[in-house]
């Protein structure tokens, strides 16, 4: 998901019995659907949990604009240009609203960019693979967008107010994406053989970055066992790919596109659909930094930081300079 | 229908086909000026200094892009009834060539830093805002129709960037000296925006185009009134480069073009 | 999460008013080197969709807010004082406009 592997810092699950008087009352809070607020107390663990897992997903928010923005100066008609600038934009209005988030729990927004900025704060790996051709942009909105839906739905009902209000209003948004993006796709699948054939190139590099996104299984993961406690996480990795899978295969039928799985079928007695290994060591070398664009992604962010850096400081030394004058102003006056 | 008869319509409408291929031309000088400008907004995108300038800017490259959109389908009608074969937005944005384009060299202008990309944005905008407001009272109901919904938007695109030409000529040494060099730089790319061309004239002695030398006095006094707040001057050389609006460009929009157009130019046979 | 930020744009509150007649409403928070500059950086952040039609923004730093520590002795006296809300005073059916 967009925010994948969150450590909470525990080595094992908090248990009632050995939690102190504070936590205990805080998870009684958390287990009768309270909604945390900034300035409750709550668990050192908690918050840092939080801080890490918003920022991720803000991040991802943020450099998922990087592939996007690699097609949209080719854009092939006036209509997609414009549908994806809008798409990119809200990206980046996402990523801010996640950022406010984080700054409830007492980060600033430079303190989580510089920690991006300096490889200590993930996003997700998905956005570490290239977009090659046109369809990529389509593919992305259908299954990209449409797995962080999967993933987004939930943590509006999770357990911090701001994080969790953030969500709403980013699902509102995000619901246009992955129709946009299943709209170009039957657009290309309609089209002429060679749309056909980057569509389901697009789909052939995609679909499996796609499964990875959801994160290793956690059934065994003390951190998402105890995430799942606190509600910062309501389902599990397995559970959320398996919805992911069972409602993607239709539309990819649907499209006349062959997901690249052969071991794919459907189980009429689990009611869902079976699918193939995953291959965790590519997963895992693309969250360690070796995906194919992780250097890139990571390089253009700090060039826009650091090239951008005279302009943000040029408008807080316009403030001051406004403020100071008005104070003098005052003053004769 | 006889050949004949084919022949006493031609004659009967000669003169209108000559002013429709003439105001084809000048709606495509309106699309051309957003639409490129829209281009070089897009490769900011994902690159801004803060990521609420990042939406900011994203919001008015989109403003110009519909603006261009409206302009290049009304071009598209008109240039129907000369009888030249139908070509719609898209036809006309990605299968023209540089010299068919009728852009001002200004917008083409790369990025640079930003600085350079608001320099641009502030030469441009207060002309655009003018021309547009001067549309609003063309005798064409469609070019009123549409300048009027298009300047409310280059309204809103006027306020923002004199705010922050205020704010870096106004801020630290560094952003003031930047400004200072990217609105030299840009300066001589001014003159056009207010040419009226010799083809034109027809248009503007029938009220469906304004002149736009008409509109410099006032260009001049917003933007020194602005220069003045931010601590900046616009420099005192009279030479000014032209052309764009006749299809002569610099060297920049060649590269642009190819960039966006090739997709389109690669794929001819396929819808999008 | 130690080192102050050198030259961070301050935090803004944003205000919406959705329609005419109603209330302004928090939607959410920016950064803006100046209130001008977050007025605008609000309508562009924040009404990209026909959400608003007036905008208040506010320096987050210019908030007070109550101390959840003294909910108890603020909110809970107003818990039991039910005469207040009108379903308190059942009225027979037949008399009306009460």
């Amino acid at each position: 998901m967009y925010a994948q592997l969150v450590d909470t810092g525990q080595k094992a699950v908090q248990d009632d019995a050995t939690m102190s008087a504070e936590d205990r009352a805080f998870q009684q809070r958390i287990d009768a659907d309270v909604k945390i607020e900034p300035q409750d107390a709550m668990p050192e663990a908690y918050r840092r949990t939080l801080v890490r897992q918003i920022q991720q997903h803000a991040h991802s928010e943020i450099v998922g604009m990087l592939p996007e923005g690699n097609w949209v100066t080719r854009a092939p008609s006036l209509k997609r240009k414009a549908i994806l600038m809008a798409k990119i934009q809200d990206e980046a209005g996402h990523g801010l609203y996640l950022y406010s988030a984080v700054e409830t729990l007492g980060v600033t927004r430079d303190e989580t960019t510089e920690a991006l900025l300096a490889g200590k704060s993930k996003y997700s790996s998905i956005f570490n693979y290239p977009t090659l051709n046109w369809a990529d942009i389509g593919t992305i909105g259908w299954l990209v967008d449409g797995a962080a839906i999967m993933n987004q739905i939930p943590l509006c009902r999770c357990s911090y107010g701001p994080y969790a209000r953030a969500m709403v209003r980013i699902c509102k948004e995000e619901s246009f994406h992955q129709r946009q993006g299943f709209d170009l796709l039957m657009a290309m699948c309609r089209g002429t053989p060679e749309q056909k054939a980057m569509a389901q190139d697009a789909l052939d590099r995609w679909w499996w970055p796609s499964l990875m996104m959801f994160g290793p299984p956690d059934a065994s993961s003390v951190h998402s066992a105890q995430s799942a406690k606190w509600k910062i996480k309501l389902l599990s990795n397995d559970e959320l790919r398996q919805r992911f899978v069972d409602q993607t295969v239709p539309q990819a039928e649907y499209l006349g596109l062959v997901i690249p799985d052969p071991d794919l079928c459907w189980n009429a007695e689990r009611g869902h659909y079976d699918y193939g290994a995953i291959d965790w060591d590519e997963f895992f070398a693309v969250i360690a930094g070796n995906g194919p664009c992780n250097r890139e992604r990571l390089e253009t962010r700090r060039k826009a930081w650091d090239d951008g850096a005279w302009v943000r400081e040029a408008a807080v030394a316009h403030a001051a300079k406004v403020a100071a004058r008005d104070r003098a102003a005052k003053e004769a006056a | 229908m006889s050949a004949a008869v084919d022949a006493t319509a031609a004659r009967a409408t000669s003169a209108p086909v000559a002013v429709d291929a003439r105001l084809a031309d000048a709606l495509l000088q309106l699309a051309d000026s957003p639409l490129v400008l829209a281009q070089r907004l897009c490769e900011w995108i994902g690159k801004g200094p803060v990521l609420e300038e990042e939406l900011a800017s994203t919001n008015v490259g989109l403003d110009l892009l519909g603006q261009a959109r409206l302009w290049l389908g009304y071009a598209g009608e008109v240039e129907a009834r000369t009888g030249a074969p139908s070509r719609d937005e898209d036809a006309l944005a990605f299968h023209r060539d540089q010299q068919e384009f009728r852009n001002v060299l200004l917008v083409e202008q790369p990025n640079g830093d930003y600085a350079m990309t608001l320099a641009r944005q502030f030469w441009f905008d207060h002309a655009h805002r003018l021309l547009l407001d001067a549309l609003t009272r063309s005798r064409d109901e469609r070019i009123a129709a549409i300048a009027a919904k298009s300047v409310k938007e280059v309204a809103y695109h006027v306020q923002r960037v004199d705010d922050w030409i205020v704010r870096l000529g106004d801020g630290t040494d560094e952003s003031h000296a930047r400004m200072q060099r990217a609105l030299d730089a840009l300066w001589p790319y001014t003159g056009e925006l207010f040419v009226d061309l010799p083809a034109d004239a027809g248009l503007v002695a029938d009220g469906v185009l304004p002149a736009r030398a008409a509109l410099r006095a006032r260009w001049l006094a917003e933007v020194d009134a602005v220069l003045a707040t931010a601590t900046l001057t616009h420099p005192d050389t009279a030479f000014m480069h032209a052309g764009g609006r006749e299809g002569r460009h610099t060297e920049h929009l060649g590269h642009l073009l190819a960039e966006m157009q090739f997709l389109p130019r690669a794929y001819p046979d396929a819808r999008w | 999460m130690s080192t102050p930020p050198r030259n961070e744009w301050p935090l803004w509150e944003v205000f919406i008013r959705s329609q005419h007649g109603l209330a302004h409403k928090h939607v959410g928070s920016l950064h803006a080197a100046d209130a001008a500059g977050a007025l605008r950086n609000a309508r562009d952040v924040y009404t990209r969709r026909n959400e608003g039609v007036s905008i208040w923004v506010a320096r987050s730093s210019d908030l007070h807010a109550s101390a959840p520590e003294e909910r108890a002795e603020l909110f809970d006296p107003a818990a039991d004082k039910i005469y207040r809300h009108p379903t308190f005073f059942p009225m027979p059916d037949e008399v009306k406009h009460l």
